[in-house]
């Protein structure tokens, strides 16, 4: 890999001074699993690295309106095997739980799982076109390689820019986030221009034309923490991740689904709220409030769940390898919607 | 022999070596001054190199130098030099050689520097310019170049299909129930753990002592000093541990042609190790279609089969694999057609990967008596045992030994095969389908001559040796107990090495056929150094032995005993010290008894059953129980057989199941390339897993009677898995691995 400098400030000031100093060629780096890979491979050049380890980000915090703050440092296993999650927001611990493997979680953070970056074949071998990792010569050649190309893994939906034309067919590969998308989560972030707070659904971006981008984030921007709203949808919830082996794969396609059940009358119950995201086929976790809306008021049952699934599916489109994925993400938002409502058992 | 320690469950005698990190591998290996070489891949699969810019590479502190073709020492002209003892028939591929390119991912240039991670900078700004010229890799695409495979010295292990017999067009044509039917297989690569690394230690006088990973150390010496023509004396190879080989290390691999080159031209040591992708830069499991046509009797009586194979290979070499004999000398059928046909494509030149040939055609095979049991109405074992034959109909003469028959049987029983419900998708709980699913293994049990020496030390230890290789299968350990039992002493008394090439020679570890051919090597060399101790106490004063030939003494507790008289015993430190102190030594080779082989069919056999469980809605499949029984004559040690056959057991799952390395033909280029995405089972895939040794003996196949248990455990488990599949779903899947998207 190329040589790098290498910071390791303990304030989140100075890291975002040492990164703001060289807002192109430097990088915050916490578990690493993500980032190594990458400049290993030469798809990241960093001249810098801003190890944040040291920045007192690593606490899971009771917030006043009965929320939690995951701190960006805490590490993926930490958060997952956490009482207070584990308690109120078990479909957060399901969908981490779900992910990469054991010492896996035990080095990624919170802050940098978000970040992970797409696994399309084509981003990682510099050798072979990609819109996204292009952004001059040594990155490698301009175009999509997996458009028509090997596709299995890749986006179903949000794919297509404004004009019609589509430049990247890439998903964002985190199962965290699926849940962090159905809880409604907000990331918390510092930068020069003070804090701010992102919700998670604006936080991940579509490509567009503009696929270099996986995120809103301004330059120089560090996540400090992650906050769950105090409803967890802790009875009715799953988290089903489908994939081509039983662990230790990305998604194909994951569903995150999170019901309130409400006794309607004596012949049973009434689903109250209803939350619904998936992963595996977008740019970013695909949530929808309309499927949602055609849930809330409606019995549990297979044909309303199929009919969110449709709705929550519209406008799919698949590129020859990944077009099972249309029938398969209806399917499985179906029974994640069934085990959620306790109608199938969880394996 | 009194049999102490053979027969039973040791644990690995290199094991705490490994667990602790003592055990060294190739790259582990270290010199003063080591360099290290970084190699550079092609990202273009046909043409030519236009341009090399080395100057930014150069221009970094630490790069000694960069090699390409354009600066690369003279070396042998012939492509007789390059053919290494494993090499197919045709012109070997020769690292650096020209301008070429050949296949994605060749080699085309190494940088040399005092550290890895500036050879590994440094490799990153090698610029290179190519005039791409049209490649093609698709098998399926180029099914009409299809041709005979070149028949070479590798047909001596690999025989060619076997010939027609009856007349199976007329027999086809006339069978009351007919089966047509196809197979496709992709490519897989090895990905043993270990990263293929060579450490080259130039020594003073150019003399080159080589780390290699390699499944034959005489190979690779026998390489290296052809192609850089260096006499066999001034080249070592050691290779004590390796970590996996699966066939991969069956060739000498281009990283130990340049780090050679390197050395030998800086005169100083360098280390080459490849990176995760590069593993997928050389030798494969082919890519195949396969047809079978089967013609039976309403009874199940085969009359008729026909079984061809299409299989890749490079432009280069024609590889080949036996792949479509199995079925012939499985099944009686009297009316029979073999074909196996190559299609040479741009890509390197596939290798044998465990069970070559074997898992594919019997994949197939099993798969299709499978389907034909269906139209049939018949339970798939009866079908088997149908057909069932004790003679090989394709070479027409009896087998060494098969307790298939017993196999199926045992394995049956301890499955409960007979609570099978015959229909498909008639097991279910919930969403979740239920199949049971059975098939047959076959594999080969060759031997080859080896050599081996022994040596009792001063001290009444014994040291026997032979350059064979351990990859992991458990040579080590069971060298050790044939050792300790045929002179009577105990384990930790004896010490078996392999990998070297200063030790007497032996084949590669492949084949399945290690066990056999070194076992015998290290038994016969024992028992010429219980001669030899015969031969000092019959010298001694009054000797009880004086009279005595070596059939009438036997070896047990570290002393040789008069079997008439088991009284009459003496120490063996007590002939040690008779022969003045001074160690015993005696080398020996075992031979191959041709002449009795030849005679027979030698094979291993398996039969196996596999429960899956199949999501109806979402196609996820999981085997949640298989039992292998296992005919391999003599098992020597039950815990390292075992977990051979649980490998190749995890393996079936793997190739039945998630196994494929994916090319874009358009690029020619594998695009899953690395671990995270070339998917094998997890812990979480694998369940229930059950071995059976069935009880055989076999006085042919070799002195010792065993068989070798490498690769016969993944045989028959992809067919079985897919039969189990199919009896849960209804749908039969003719293209591996069957992932959730085939079966929605
Ligand atoms: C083989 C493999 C399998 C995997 N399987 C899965 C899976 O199935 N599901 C899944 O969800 N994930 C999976 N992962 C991905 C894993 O979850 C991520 O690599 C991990 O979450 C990244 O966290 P990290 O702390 O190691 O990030 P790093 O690698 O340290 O950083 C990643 C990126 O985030 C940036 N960054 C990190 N922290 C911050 C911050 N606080 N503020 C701003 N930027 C920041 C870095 O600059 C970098 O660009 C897998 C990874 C591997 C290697
Ligand atoms: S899908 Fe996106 S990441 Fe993949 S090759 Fe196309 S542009 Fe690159």
């Amino acid at each position: 890999m190329k040589p790098f400098q290498y910071l390791r400030p303990t304030g989140v000031d100075a890291a975002v001074r040492d990164l703001t100093a060289q807002p192109d060629a430097a990088k915050f780096i916490a578990g690493g699993t993500n980032l190594i890979d990458l400049m290993k491979e030469h798809v990241e050049q960093p001249t810098t690295l801003v190890d944040i380890n040291r920045l007192p980000l690593a606490t899971v915090e009771e917030l006043e309106d009965g929320g939690l703050r995951l701190g960006a440092l805490v590490t993926n296993a930490d958060t997952a095997y956490h009482p207070l999650v584990e308690q109120r927001y078990p479909l957060l611990s399901k969908a981490i739980l779900a992910g990469a493997s054991a010492q896996l979680r035990n080095m990624a953070t919170n802050g940098g799982n978000l970040f992970q970056r797409t696994r399309c074949y084509y981003f990682y071998d510099t050798s072979m076109p990609c819109n996204k990792r292009h952004s001059g010569p040594s990155q490698g050649p301009a175009g999509c390689g997996a458009l028509h190309g090997y596709n299995r893994i890749h986006a179903i939906l949000g794919t297509e820019s404004a004009d019609g034309n589509v430049h990247c067919i890439a998903t964002h590969p985190s199962d965290m986030c699926v849940a962090l998308a159905a809880l409604e989560a907000v990331v918390r972030v510092s930068g020069p221009q003070g804090e701010r707070t992102i919700p998670i659904a604006d936080f991940h971006r579509l490509p567009g034309d503009t696929p270099q981008h996986d995120n809103t984030l301004r330059p120089g921007e560090l996540v400090t923490a992650i906050d769950l709203p105090a409803n967890g949808f802790s009875h009715y919830n799953s988290y089903l991740k489908l994939r081509d082996r039983a662990s230790y794969a990305f998604a194909l396609v994951s569903v995150a689904a999170a019901l309130e059940l409400e006794r309607s009358d004596a012949s049973g119950d009434q689903i109250s709220a209803a939350r619904l995201a998936m992963g595996g086929v977008a740019h970013k976790p695909w949530r929808k409030t309309e499927a949602e809306a055609l849930l809330v008021g409606q019995r549990p049952t297979p044909d309303v769940f199929g009919r969110a699934a449709d709705a929550l599916l519209d406008g799919a489109q698949g590129y020859g390898h990944n077009t099972f994925k249309i029938e398969l993400a209806k399917r499985a938002i179906v029974r994640a919607l069934s085990q959620a409502a306790k109608l199938e058992p969880t394996e | 022999m009194h049999n102490q320690v053979i027969g039973k469950p040791i644990s690995r005698v290199d094991g705490r070596a490994k667990v602790t990190g003592k055990a060294k591998y190739a790259a582990e290996f270290t010199a003063p001054d080591l360099l290290h070489g970084v190699v550079v891949s092609s990202t273009i699969t046909k043409g030519r190199i236009t341009h090399i810019d080395t100057g930014d590479a150069l221009a970094l502190d630490g790069v000694v130098k960069v090699f390409t073709h354009q600066n690369r020492p003279k070396l042998a002209w012939f492509d007789m030099s390059y053919k290494d003892l494993d090499a197919p028939p045709g012109s070997p591929f020769r690292p650096l050689h020209n301008d070429r390119i050949k296949y994605n991912g060749q080699p085309v240039a190494l940088v040399v520097a005092e550290t890895f991670e500036q050879a590994r900078y440094a490799a990153s700004l090698v610029k290179i310019e190519y005039a791409q010229e049209p490649h093609e890799t698709d098998l399926q695409h180029h099914l009409d170049t299809a041709r005979k495979p070149a028949s070479g010295l590798a047909s001596l292990l690999k025989p060619p299909p076997p010939k027609a017999r009856g007349n199976f067009d007329k027999a086809f044509t006339e069978a009351p129930v007919q089966l047509s039917t196809g197979y496709v297989h992709g490519f897989e690569h090895h990905n043993p753990m270990e990263l293929f690394s060579s450490t080259v230690v130039y020594g003073k006088d150019g003399k080159l002592t080589i780390y290699d990973k390699t499944q034959g150390a005489p190979n690779s010496q026998f390489y290296v000093s052809q192609v850089f023509n260096i006499p066999f004396r001034d080249v070592r190879v050691v290779s004590p541990y390796v970590g996996g080989g699966f066939g991969s290390g069956l060739r000498p691999q281009y990283q130990l042609f340049l780090a050679v080159m390197a050395a030998r031209e800086l005169k100083q040591s360098v280390r080459v190790s490849l990176t995760r992708q590069q593993m997928f830069t050389f030798g494969h499991r082919p890519a195949t279609v396969q047809h079978i046509d089967l013609g039976a009797q309403p009874d199940g009586t085969l009359d008729a089969l026909r079984h061809a194979a299409t299989a890749e290979t490079s432009r280069f070499e024609d590889y080949i694999e036996v792949v479509v004999n199995w079925s012939g000398a499985l099944y009686k059928a009297p009316n029979a057609q073999f074909d196996y046909n190559v299609v040479p494509l741009d890509q390197y030149t596939p290798l044998d990967m465990r069970a070559p040939g074997g898992v594919t055609g019997m994949s197939a095979i099993e798969c299709a008596m499978d389907e034909l049991s269906y139209k049939l109405g018949m339970d798939p074992l009866e079908l088997r045992l149908k057909n069932y034959t004790e003679e090989d109909p394709n070479e027409k003469r009896p087998f060494s030994s098969k307790q298939l028959r017993a196999c199926y049987q045992q394995a049956a029983e301890r499955f409960g095969w007979t609570k099978r419900s015959p229909e498909p998708r008639s097991m279910r709980e919930g969403h979740t389908l239920i199949g049971w699913g059975m098939a047959t293994g076959v594999w080969d049990a060759n031997q080859l001559p080896a050599r081996a020496e022994a040596v009792l030390t001063v001290n009444g230890k014994l040291r026997v040796s032979s350059a064979t290789a351990d990859i992991g299968t458990g040579t080590y350990t069971i060298m050790t107990q044939i050792a300790a039992d045929t002179l009577g002493l105990p384990l930790e008394d004896v010490l078996f090495r392999l990998g070297d090439t200063d030790m007497p020679l032996a084949p590669f570890q492949g084949g399945s056929l290690t066990a056999g051919t070194v076992g015998s090597a290290v038994k016969i060399v024992c028992e010429d150094l219980g001669k030899e101790l015969l031969k000092l106490a019959r010298k001694m004063p009054n000797s009880p032995f004086a009279k005595a030939k070596f059939d009438d003494v036997f070896f047990v507790e570290k002393q040789m005993r008069l079997k008439a008289d088991p009284s009459v015993r003496i120490d063996l430190q007590t002939l040690v010290d008779q022969n003045g102190g001074r160690a015993i030594r005696t080398t020996a080779t075992s031979m191959t008894n041709s002449l009795k082989q030849g005679k027979y069919t030698r094979y291993a056999h398996s039969a196996v059953f596999v429960e899956v469980q199949v999501d109806e809605d979402l196609g996820t499949v999981k085997v949640t129980r298989a039992v292998t029984a296992v005919a391999a004559g003599r098992i020597l040690n039950p815990k390292t057989a075992r977990s051979q056959i649980i490998g190749g057991m995890v393996w079936g799952i793997s190739k039945a199941l998630e196994e494929e390395t994916v090319m874009d033909h358009r690029y020619g280029r594998f695009m899953n390339h690395n671990l995270a995405e070339y998917h094998v089972p997890v812990c979480a895939d694998i369940h229930e897993l059950d071995v059976l040794f069935v009880e055989e003996h076999d006085d042919v196949v070799n002195p010792l009677g065993v068989k070798g248990v490498g690769e016969i455990g993944i045989v028959g488990m992809p067919a079985a898995i897919a039969n189990a599949i199919f009896h849960a779903t209804g749908k039969r899947v003719h293209e591996l691995p069957i992932t959730l998207d085939k079966l929605m």
